[in-house]
């Protein structure tokens, strides 16, 4: 598998961190049902077959973390974008 | 070339495999069989060979199941026949034949299920040593191996006429094309078959191909390589053997395994003839129809003298008329067919072949090699042919393997009997026999066109040339699978020893799903894969139960098609190249001072300095810990994890990493800080200094930097993409040295004279700054995890070795001492600071006795499930320090804690030791504990409970700080 990081090329899943599902976004911690938030955001992950967007860090490359848009049943690529935009 | 086998010398030719060697020296049987132990001999010419499986090689180099029809022969090559007991032509495990009817399919699961207790002591030591292949060589593997990345536009499969032609195509573009054949001999098909490309012989035309690609810049052509697994992202795997036909030669791998990236890839494996089921079709002297043309054609060898050719297709007849114009004496055709073409009965007639139709062959005789032959004939009666070769042509499977690694399934083809190619995998096109075009002409042109197709898709100009004219009438042909009239053993898979019987008996127990039919009698799963198998036993079992071939269904193909050694997957990452290794600046001066190193995370640390006269670690250990209370030690600290931080949101960020709080740090002061995951458990922990408004240098454990920098990465990228602040590992620029007792201020003056004032007022605890001296830019910080006066001084890695020798030197006449990684941790024991063992994923901020540095008026990652109940608890473990009562008792670290008099249980259990020391200061064993509720169970005893290493000890809990609690030494 191969990952198409935006800031360095076509690069091999070997250089990449897994981390998961991308749609995981932090609660504000201080909501009345932060705990609650917290706990689903940390704990309760989707796993689906099929198209999932999903976080990866190119760690043997550009130690950018990119929102890769993959399909878990064919580990086909359709797109990745870093997560913030390089401010250089 | 001369070589041995089962210890007699024979000659061959180069260009030889072992296999066509021993043929030529009228060598037919080669090996005894899986479970039966019936003689065995060449069945194939290639890689699916099931029967002639040898041990390659002598001593640490022995390798075996190695196929005689695909070892090409060197000088000196040693071989030996396998699972014969006591010699190949005597084996008195051939009884188990005469057993056969205890150890048919599923034999495991019946005959041997009771008694229980019999199955280890009795069964399995009889089977183990009755059945089997090749002996391991139970020695380290001494062979080198390599790995090796490709990138092409176009890889191809397989080098006969299909493979050639796509190269042609392809490579005449300028597309970069890599052709790949596990031959030794490019041609497939064509080095064995006698056939017509244009006016030439086939072989010609391949040797011509094969000379204009070898022209051609972008194009790489592998012999010897086998393509033998397909992966995620058009990347395949394959087997180069460098020097397997050389023998050892200094300077070369054994073997390379490649890594290839292709955007097309051409399929061009061709087909595997198929065998026909009838009894005592596994006897020596039987061989495929094609390998027969192989061995006369490509290597000159007479397979047998007088030769019966067993076929239901035309494809079969070659053989025999091959066989008759090479001058060997005249074949006969045995068709189970009744009417085959005219033009061939012609031929037949011409050549004095003689000829039975409608008749097949029911079983063989012959002790070690095959003596004769009975057909049973279209009326009814039975004849009896001497033959001492059985050519059997039973049709054409296309080699699919690599179409269905991905997962895809292949699909039946009625008008070929065959399974052909169903979804390819992304890039892929098959080509030739193994897209099922099984004429030559067709395999050209359909070579030529995916050739073309693949270099277009990669952006290059094809120009047209013309196909190469060749023979396109196709091989009629009428399936058969199996001879129902056979009564003796019929072969489906030689190698594991599985006959239509076998499949009766599966079909009879209800195993009738392919992958209940597999595991049941084993078919397939022997280290050929069933290549020759797999589809007759779902011809056979479909049969039996009425269904199409299809509607049986197939089993998975995966990587890799042939076997690869695990050597080669390792490749030349074993023993200490298994991983890098990362040295410091001034690791050539502790070796030279006689330092012994630990590997930590990828680092090499000095352990201890082992002095002359030395004899033991602990004492090393002891010097080292009593010169930094005494005096002064230098210790290399640059494995630490250190990580810049810049930018206008530098201390907001770490206000949020941190649960401690740094936008209120002074500039040039540095302060510890904890970290904690997401879920509230403590991940790291390191001091951060401030050097400007805008600039942090913060440290990380050694094992931990790649980490961290990843989470404050995902901190800064994911989470929270607004904060103007920018990160670098600095870990490798700087060197790093602790310099810790009571004369480090006066060893620091002595070597930095002016540059820094070093007083107590002037530079206190947790001081930090940067500064000038001798030319370099120094960043010195106040920190200590000895509790002694310390100081980390940090340089430019280029000068590292320079300035510690500086630091030797400077405070010689203090007595300075360098002291390594088991003094630093005495130190931090001694001290109660944690470091990896409590640091351990379990713990709390709070465990450790670190609760209070969590702000309460900040967001910081963790701080929400930190505050969880089940991490407040106050009956969590929580860190203490424990003695032994008995003062001269050695503590263990990992022993566990029980209250006096209690029995060990999970129940019972207080805790665990995470730290242990002996303290030279104390002049005892310490340890740092987690014990339950434990900060409030000062002075109790418990029992130490080690029932590994050592007897019960009792201990007392005390503070984990064990020198110097009131810190009277940090701020000397
Ligand atoms: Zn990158």
């Amino acid at each position: 598998m191969r990952i198409p990081c935006p800031f360095c090329g076509d690069r091999d899943v070997s250089e990449f961190a897994y981390l998961g599902d991308a749609g995981v976004v932090r609660p504000f911690p201080d909501a009345a049902d932060a705990g609650e938030r917290v706990f689903e955001s940390v704990y309760l992950r989707d796993n689906p077959r099929g198209r999932h967007a999903e976080l990866w860090y190119h760690a043997s490359g550009c130690r950018g973390w990119l929102r890769v848009d993959r399909d878990t049943a064919t580990h086909e690529v359709a797109s990745a974008v870093l997560t913030r935009a390089p401010s250089l | 070339m001369t070589f041995r086998f089962d210890g007699r010398t024979y000659n061959g030719f180069a260009g030889d495999t072992l296999a066509s060697a021993l043929l030529a020296n009228g060598v037919r049987l080669f090996g005894r069989s899986f479970k039966y132990h019936r003689p065995r001999g060449v069945l194939t010419a290639g890689s699916e060979e099931p029967n002639a499986l040898v041990e390659l090689g002598d001593g640490a180099w022995r390798e075996p199941n190695t196929r005689a029809t695909v070892t090409e022969l060197f000088e000196g090559l040693s071989a030996r026949s396998q699972n014969r007991w006591p010699t190949l032509g005597v084996d008195l495990g051939a009884v188990n034949g005469l057993l056969a009817p205890f150890i048919a399919a599923g034999f495991y699961y019946k005959t041997f299920m009771w008694p229980a207790a019999f199955w280890e002591k009795v069964y399995e030591p009889l089977i183990r040593h009755a059945a089997g292949l090749g002996r391991a060589s139970e020695h380290a593997d001494p062979d080198d191996y390599e790995k090796a990345h490709a990138f092409c536009d176009v890889l191809v499969v397989g080098g006969g006429p299909a493979g050639l032609a796509a190269a042609l195509a392809a490579g005449r573009s300028g597309a970069r094309v890599l052709l790949c054949d596990e031959d030794f001999r490019f041609g497939g098909r064509l080095n064995g078959d006698r056939c017509q490309i244009d006016d030439g012989p086939g072989g010609l035309w391949a040797e011509q191909a094969e000379a204009e690609l070898r022209a051609l810049p972008n194009v790489q052509l592998l012999g010897r390589t086998t393509v033998f697994g397909v992966y995620d992202g058009q990347t395949y795997g394959a087997l180069e053997r460098v020097t397997d036909h050389l023998g050892a030669v200094p300077g070369l791998p054994r073997q390379r395994l490649w890594k290839i990236v292709a955007r097309r890839t051409v399929l061009a494996a061709g087909a595997i003839e198929r065998s026909i089921a009838f009894g005592g079709n596994d006897r020596p002297g039987v061989m495929m129809a094609s390998a027969v043309r192989t061995y006369v054609n490509r290597f000159g060898v007479a397979p047998g003298r007088t030769g019966v050719v067993f076929t239901c297709n035309d494809n079969g007849w070659s053989t025999a008329f091959d066989l008759a114009e090479a001058g060997l004496a005249s074949p006969t055709i045995v068709d189970a067919r009744t009417a085959p073409a005219r033009h061939l009965l012609e031929r037949a007639a011409a050549l004095g072949v003689r000829v039975i139709l409608g008749a097949q062959v029911v079983d063989t005789a012959g002790a070690k090699a095959l003596r004769s032959v009975t057909v049973a004939l279209g009326d009814g009666h039975a004849t009896t042919l001497p033959a001492d070769l059985l050519a059997v042509a039973g049709g054409w499977n296309p080699t699919l393997a690599l179409s269905n690694h991905l997962g895809a399934r292949p699909v039946w083809r009625s008008d070929l009997e065959a399974f052909a190619p169903g979804p390819l995998p992304p890039g892929m096109t098959a080509a030739g026999a193994a897209n099922g075009a099984f004429t030559l002409a067709a395999a050209l042109r359909g070579g030529a066109a995916a050739g073309a197709e693949a270099a277009c898709a990669c952006g290059h100009k094809v120009v047209a040339h013309d196909a190469p004219r060749a023979d396109d009438e196709p091989s009629a042909s009428s399936a058969l699978w199996h001879v129902a009239a056979s009564r003796a053993k019929a072969f489906i898979d030689f190698q594991h020893d599985v006959t239509v019987d076998d499949i009766v008996l599966a079909e009879r127990e209800g195993y009738r799903s392919v992958e209940h039919l597999k595991r049941y009698t084993t078919l397939g799963m022997a280290t050929d894969q069933g290549k020759m198998a797999n589809v007759a036993g779902l011809a056979i079992m479909a049969a039996l139960t009425d269904r199409s071939i299809p509607e049986v269904g197939v089993t998975t193909a995966r990587p890799p098609y042939t076997p690869v050694a695990i050597g080669a997957f390792g490749g030349p990452h074993r023993g200490p190249a298994f991983r890098p290794t990362r040295l410091t600046a001034s690791h050539d001066w502790a070796r030279a001072q006689g330092a012994v190193f630990v590997e930590t995370g990828l680092w090499l640390r000095p352990q201890w300095y082992a002095r002359p006269g030395e004899t033991d670690w602990l004492q090393s250990v002891c010097r080292e810990v009593t010169a930094v209370r005494s005096a002064v030690g230098v210790c290399d600290v640059s494995t630490l994890g250190k990580i810049d931080v810049q930018g206008p949101d530098a201390a907001a960020f770490l206000d949020r990493v941190y649960i401690n709080t740094f936008s209120a740090l002074p500039v040039g002061k540095a302060r510890y800080g904890v970290m904690l995951r997401d879920d509230g458990i403590v991940f790291d922990d390191g001091t951060t200094a401030r050097l400007g408004p805008e600039h942090f240098v913060m440290t990380t454990t050694t094992a931990n930097a790649a980490r961290v920098m990843q989470h404050l990465e995902h901190a800064r990228q994911v989470s929270w993409p607004d904060l103007d602040v920018q990160l670098a590992s600095i870990t490798e620029q700087w060197a790093q040295y602790a310099v810790a007792g009571p004369r480090a201020r006066q060893l620091l003056e002595a070597m930095l004279d002016d540059a820094i004032a070093l007083s107590d007022e002037a530079f206190p605890y947790l001081a930090c700054g940067e500064f000038a001296w001798r030319g370099m830019t120094v960043r010195l910080f106040r920190v200590s995890f000895s509790g002694e006066l310390a100081y980390e001084l940090a340089v430019p890695a280029r000068h590292g070795r320079a300035v510690l020798q500086a630091l030797m030197q400077a405070g010689a006449p203090m007595g300075v001492t360098p002291y390594g990684t088991e003094a630093l941790a005495v130190l931090r024991i001694e001290k109660g600071h944690v470091a990896g063992p409590e640091l351990n994923g379990t713990t709390t901020a709070a465990d450790l006795g670190l609760g209070r540095m969590m702000a309460r008026k900040k967001d910081f990652i963790g701080r929400t499930l930190a505050g969880r109940p089940g991490l407040v608890d106050p009956a969590r473990p929580a860190l203490v320090g424990l003695t032994a009562v008995n003062p001269a008792a050695r503590l263990r670290s990992g022993a566990h804690l029980l209250k006096t008099g209690e029995k060990p249980s999970l129940e019972a259990d207080q805790g665990y030791l995470t730290s242990v020391a002996y303290s030279p200061t104390l002049e005892r064993w310490l340890a740092l504990a987690l014990v339950a509720g434990g900060r409030e169970r000062m002075g109790e005893r418990l029992t130490a409970h080690d029932p590994l290493r050592g007897p019960d000890i009792e201990v007392e809990i005390c503070s984990p700080v064990f020198v110097d609690p009131e810190g009277a030494r940090l701020h000397a």
